[in-house]
């Protein structure tokens, strides 16, 4: 292989577009990847997507604000919102431990706890809903029933959004040196002191960043409380659920409108995950 | 103390929010042995829901891959204004309701949608047919192969592939015989996410198939409707067979996993 290619005559370095030219700083091969990739996306996504947001205002603001304040989809949106807010405290709280726990202890058995944390990722939604109504139902062998009721909807919503907080604090918490934490600790510091001056400050971005993506996962989430919510408008109905029922009853512009909001509200969190991330990324 | 106390905390609450709801589902299925699971499962309609779920997640996963090394080369080996643009817009599709793809699309190649009209008039159906539950889950699992693979497109780098291109060899050449064995793992792993994120769709599903019995109902959506028409058994026996899917992507993605 070494005589072969010392044998061949030394061509002058290819840039893809040019030989011998100097390159461009955008050729014609990035300029028709691109182009398809754009094209790709813009059919299955972006132009679609663009569609929702204008019909929602084509009939004026006054109309998209009559459809997203009608009765039923006004409390549809406001419960998706304070349950994915609850969603999303308990997650902070419960990640941020089992991260710890994962990381810092020890005992048997935790590659398999570790393993399964990504469980409710693979797990089809409709099967995590039907799974917590096997438990939590009317069937319960624990005789919690909790079908048909807003504890329901924030369960169904607390198994999916499960790994986010866990799977962004983890790596953080792998990376934070314990040195630190035993010189605060040989200069007296309590076990509290040391959590609250040293491993917190660490560990907030990354609690924030996986918060923020339980809580626009909560808002956007249908499939698992589609069968433990029962659906009833005015109480255990999602908006994900209401909008469901619109595009099945015709009510085209209205299903908009709430697709809309329901954009927004994914859009604003993901801007603020990314200032807490350029935030951490600078603390760090 | 508090370590054993943080212990038993985190353990309770997996094991009453995660791991007894999957056992019991899986308990109550194999209850009557493996006959009624069977037989639950190759009713008419459940293969049926099968056949549809293996040739919409086969297409979509197909597509996915194709656009997902392309996009990942594109994003690391090129240069090329509204990059960052480009990168922000591939994971638009995490941050958007199932519902709100489902409607989506329909407004833009429903039968009464212009676009939808069109390719109606030419024979063509996209929505409440395959086409359409292949675009819809095209676009919910869209970002996994592309995030699977840009991180070790970058740190693998683009040397040898330059030393290639100086001895002369053809791109084509330089992505088989470099590039491809470089990325092969996360490829893996990215492939297998998007198998699972496909063959489970639901949500945006339910809204483009227009759920007709036989006909454009996947496994997802013979779950739920099993369920609602009070057949337990069959519901239950979809969801486990869809649940043991879904361990076995868990230890496949454990196993291909890029180590740091």
């Amino acid at each position: 292989m070494t005589t072969d290619t010392a044998r061949r005559p030394l061509s002058p370095p290819r840039t893809p577009g040019g030989e011998g030219r100097p390159r461009p700083r955008f050729s014609t091969g990035t300029a028709t990847g691109l182009g398809v990739a754009v094209l790709y996306l813009s059919l299955i996504v972006l132009i679609p997507l663009a569609v929702v947001v204008w019909r929602s205002l084509d009939q004026g603001p006054g109309f998209f604000w009559r459809a997203v304040t009608t009765p039923d989809a006004w409390a549809a949106l406001t419960l998706t919102v304070v349950a994915s807010a609850i969603v999303a405290l308990i997650n902070l709280v419960m990640g941020t431990i089992i991260a710890w726990v994962l990381v810092r202890d020890r005992f048997p058995g935790k590659a398999v706890v570790d393993t399964i944390i990504d469980l409710p990722f693979a797990l089809p939604t409709i099967v995590a809903g039907l799974v917590l109504l096997a438990l939590y139902g009317p069937e319960s062998p624990l005789g919690v029933n909790l079908a048909y009721t807003r504890a329901g909807v924030v369960l169904a919503l607390l198994f999916v959004t499960l790994p986010f907080v866990i799977r962004t604090v983890q790596p953080v918490l792998l990376e934070l040196d314990a040195d630190v934490e035993q010189a605060a600790a040989s200069l007296g510091a309590s076990p509290f002191q040391i959590f609250r001056r040293i491993i917190l400050p660490n560990l907030v971005p990354a609690m924030l960043s996986g918060t923020a993506l339980a809580f626009t996962r909560a808002i956007a989430e249908f499939g698992s409380t589609v069968l433990i919510s029962g659906n009833l408008p005015f109480k255990t109905q999602v908006a994900a659920v209401n909008l469901f029922s619109q595009i099945e009853s015709d009510n085209t512009t209205g299903a908009a409108a709430i697709s809309t909001v329901l954009l927004a509200v994914a859009l604003a969190a993901l801007l603020l995950l990314d200032l807490l991330q350029r935030w951490g990324n600078r603390r760090g | 103390m508090a370590r054993y106390g943080l212990r038993t905390l985190a353990v309770v609450y997996l094991l009453f929010l995660l791991v007894l709801p999957v056992i019991l589902i899986i308990w109550r299925t194999f209850a009557g042995g493996l006959a009624p699971f069977a037989e639950a499962l190759t009713s008419p309609s459940a293969l049926h829901a099968f056949q549809v779920t293996v040739v919409v997640a086969g297409w979509a996963v197909v597509a996915n891959t194709v656009f997902g090394i392309g996009v990942s080369l594109l994003l690391t080996r090129h240069s090329f204004p509204g990059k960052r643009l480009l990168n922000a817009f591939i994971d638009l599709p995490m941050a958007v309701s199932p519902v709100v793809v489902g409607l989506a699309l329909i407004l833009v190649y429903g039968r009464f949608a212009p676009v939808g009209g069109l390719l109606e008039s030419w024979g063509f159906q996209v929505i409440f047919s395959t086409p359409g539950m292949v675009i819809a889950t095209v676009f919910v699992s869209m970002p996994l192969v592309v995030r699977a693979l840009v991180p070790v497109l970058e740190e693998l780098g683009d040397e040898q592939e330059q030393a290639a291109h100086t001895l002369g060899a053809s791109r084509l050449q330089s992505f088989l015989r470099i590039t491809l064995p470089g990325i092969r793992w996360a490829l893996g792993y990215g492939v297998v996410l998007c198998l699972a994120r496909s063959l489970g769709e639901y949500g945006a599903v339910a809204v483009v198939s227009g759920r007709l019995v036989d006909q454009t109902q996947t496994l997802t959506l013979f779950v739920e409707e099993r369920f609602q028409n009070f057949d337990q058994p069959a519901a239950f026996a979809a969801a486990t067979a869809l649940a043991l899917v879904a361990v076995l992507t868990l230890l496949l993605t454990k196993l291909l996993r890029p180590k740091d």
